[in-house]
């Protein structure tokens, strides 16, 4: 999609990535004052990871996310307005009110959805890969997930089974360094998770995650590999949430070393991008702010969406259960 | 190798539910591209349904997986939900339990997560063991726990006409289907004649009418007829049904039978706490209190695991002595009393 000569492209990278983050933090704002109730993954800080890995896809190419996922659908060109209406549990929800923040999925641009059962999509992504060889499609799917969710067994079967069956999969692991509050040192031996590949027969890279850009050409390189049916590979970025596991869990707060802390804040991703830019004159700070105000104008717009949309009714509860429930024609809940 | 020559028409002939299941698949994948079968150990068709399909099919669409189970259901789920039918053969019904996330939390729980931007036409076999001689951790029937997750339609045939029937609607459904078959019935010959389109998924069959008592058979059709057919001889009149769905059940079938009746004994492999037999006995009473002239009786397995030493096994199932004095003891009770 975007090239570096390609102003437009650029932008568009630098806007998703701002969108990102503005949206995590308009989410915050909405659950002090009460119009979101639940919990709420942020990934403020791990911007550049989620548009970069979907800077290399095509639209028509398939992702799966995480918990922390709010930014991944939105990486791939989702309408925040129904994003918002979802975390607000309203019938104009991306997934009409029924899955709320952790469990995101917009297959109108490819996203099959999150899993907020740690490593769980690994094996859709994988899925969806087989259902594009046995279509004969040259589409890919790309799984994003957690340094958390590589220690998991899912993770392993899913790696080795599309690695032995050469599916068109990208395991991208967004490496932010904790498992909820438990550090990479206390749960992998290795230090990379990419380290890993060789032990699947793929390759492996470890990458700059608070770079769009070199996010977006491991990723690039990968989803060619796919897409010329020779197989997965994982690419891992290192990356940081600069928040607790969940908003206002006050389990990591003040209990990570400063100077990791300070380092990771000093490695912004938008701030990044942004300098890039400058120094590269591709845009200017008058472009950067037009950016953000029109991230801002949309958000606005997106909540006042889902403050007027309605939230599902009773009927809901039962009329996404089945596509075909004529067995239970007759019973309470069916009518 | 399984010779398949049985034809679905006018002539009768016999077969197991393990050829009919064969026959079931082997007519999909030949209508639908989307259909395809994986599993472990599937292109050598170890327990018999998948054998021959190999050589018709291919490789891609008859695919051994490696032993992981998660990612074989997870990866049914993915490919469900772009475009494809994966029949997912999950041999022995404890395996599934390796793969319980992906089942509860991935191919039931999806469509409605998603507010139905996909379905999951996925179709997940398993064999329930019991009177297999192969101690506890293969030896369990996992059937109310399929009962107990919303999203799934869970059927269990015990005969090929019912075997074939169904696995056609299960590949067909667009929802995820949980096919359970039985161990001691999948090898069993009876006629394999029936058309596809007369078994519907929700409809249970009364197999034997009667007027003194009803016998709903989970997993126990034969001992339950053979026990109606001896208590014949003696004027006690059993009608027995076949449930054949387990979700949803035909509780009007069943209720239909009850109000005749008035007097129900249900039968099931499962243990007794939160067994199809106990559901059904819950939504008898709920539903027809009034007719029942007898307190019902469940005829299941103790909370007890399956001990290996086969004398011992034998007991703990539910078998022709135990359906048969729990009849009479439900027939006993209350005679004389109207309805």
């Amino acid at each position: 999609m975007a090239q570096n000569s390609n102003r437009e492209g650029a932008l568009l990278a630098l806007r998703r990535m701002m969108m990102i983050r503005a949206f995590e933090e308009r989410t915050q704002k909405l659950i002090d004052r009460g119009d979101v109730i639940g919990v709420m993954h942020s990934s403020i800080g791990q911007e550049a990871a989620c548009v970069g890995a979907c800077l290399a896809l095509r639209d028509d190419d398939y992702i799966t996310g995480t918990h922390r996922s709010h930014g991944h659908p939105i990486a791939k060109g989702s309408k925040v307005d129904r994003l918002v209406a979802e975390l607000m549990g309203r019938s104009t929800g991306v997934c009409k009110g029924m899955a709320g923040s952790m469990h995101l999925a917009d297959f109108s641009v490819g996203s099959l959805g999150e899993s907020a059962i740690v490593g769980s999509s690994i094996s859709i992504a994988v899925g969806a890969a087989l259902a594009n060889r046995l279509r004969g499609l040259d589409r890919v799917s790309l799984a994003f997930f957690g340094d958390g969710a590589a220690n998991t067994g899912i993770c392993h079967e899913g790696m080795n089974m599309a690695s032995v069956w050469r599916l068109p999969v990208v395991f991208f692991c967004e490496n932010n360094r904790y498992a909820v509050t438990t550090p990479l040192s206390q749960s992998m031996a290795v230090e990379h998770v990419a380290d890993r590949a060789a032990g699947y027969g793929m390759p492996g890279v470890t990458v700059d995650g608070q770079d769009v850009r070199a996010v977006r050409d491991a990723v690039t390189e990968a989803v060619a590999r796919a897409r010329r049916g020779e197989g997965p590979s994982i690419v891992e970025a290192l990356t940081y949430r600069y928040g607790d596991h969940s908003y206002r869990l006050g389990a990591l707060s003040g209990k990570r070393d400063p100077a990791e802390v300070a380092y990771w804040r000093g490695r912004d991703p938008i701030r990044i991008e942004t300098e890039r830019l400058r120094d590269e004159g591709v845009a200017t700070d008058e472009d950067f702010a037009a950016l953000e105000s029109g991230v801002q104008a949309e958000l606005d717009a997106a909540v006042d969406f889902g403050r007027a949309s309605p939230y599902p009714t009773k009927a809901d509860l039962w009329s996404n259960m089945y596509e075909d429930s004529s067995a239970w024609e007759g019973t309470p809940w069916s009518k | 190798m399984v010779e398949v020559t049985a034809k679905a028409g006018a002539d009768a002939t016999l077969s197991t539910p393990l050829q009919a299941m064969n026959k079931a698949l082997r007519e999909a994948l030949a209508e639908d591209q989307s259909v395809f079968v994986m599993g472990e150990d599937i292109q050598t068709g170890t327990f018999g349904m998948t054998q021959g399909l190999v050589e018709v099919f291919g490789e891609e669409r008859i695919r051994n997986t490696p032993i992981s189970e998660g990612a074989i259901v997870g990866a049914a789920v993915g490919a469900a939900m772009c475009g494809m039918r994966p029949v997912v053969d999950l041999s022995i019904a404890t395996f599934a339990y390796v793969a319980l996330d992906q089942l509860v939390n991935q191919a039931a729980k999806n469509r409605y997560l998603f507010g139905a931007q996909a379905n999951v036409p996925a179709t997940f076999y398993l064999i329930s063991y019991h009177r297999s001689n192969a101690a506890a951790q293969h030896t369990d029937r996992p059937h109310p726990i399929f009962m107990g997750i919303p999203g799934f339609k869970v059927v269990a045939p015990a005969t090929p006409n019912d075997a074939y029937g169904l696995m056609k609607a299960a590949i067909r459904d667009p929802d995820p289907v949980v096919v359970l078959a039985d161990m001691t019935t999948v090898r069993r010959r009876g006629p394999l004649d029936g058309d596809a389109d007369l078994v519907k998924i929700g409809q249970a069959k009364v197999v034997r009418e009667g007027t003194d008592v009803t016998l709903v058979a989970f997993f126990t059709l034969f001992p339950a007829l053979a026990v109606a057919e001896k208590l014949a001889a003696e004027g006690i009149s059993v009608e027995v049904i076949d449930p054949r769905t387990l979700a949803p059940l035909d509780m009007a079938t069943i209720l239909r039978s009850v109000r005749k009746t008035g007097r129900l004994v249900a039968a099931d492999i499962a243990y007794d706490t939160c067994s199809a037999a106990s559901e059904v006995i819950a939504s008898v009473t709920e539903a027809a209190f009034g007719s029942l002239r007898a307190p019902p009786k469940r005829v299941c397995t103790p909370m007890i695991h399956v001990p290996f030493s086969p004398p011992l096994e034998k007991q703990i199932f539910p078998d022709e002595a135990r359906i048969e004095a729990a009849v009479r003891a439900v027939v006993a009770t209350g005679q004389g009393a109207t309805q």
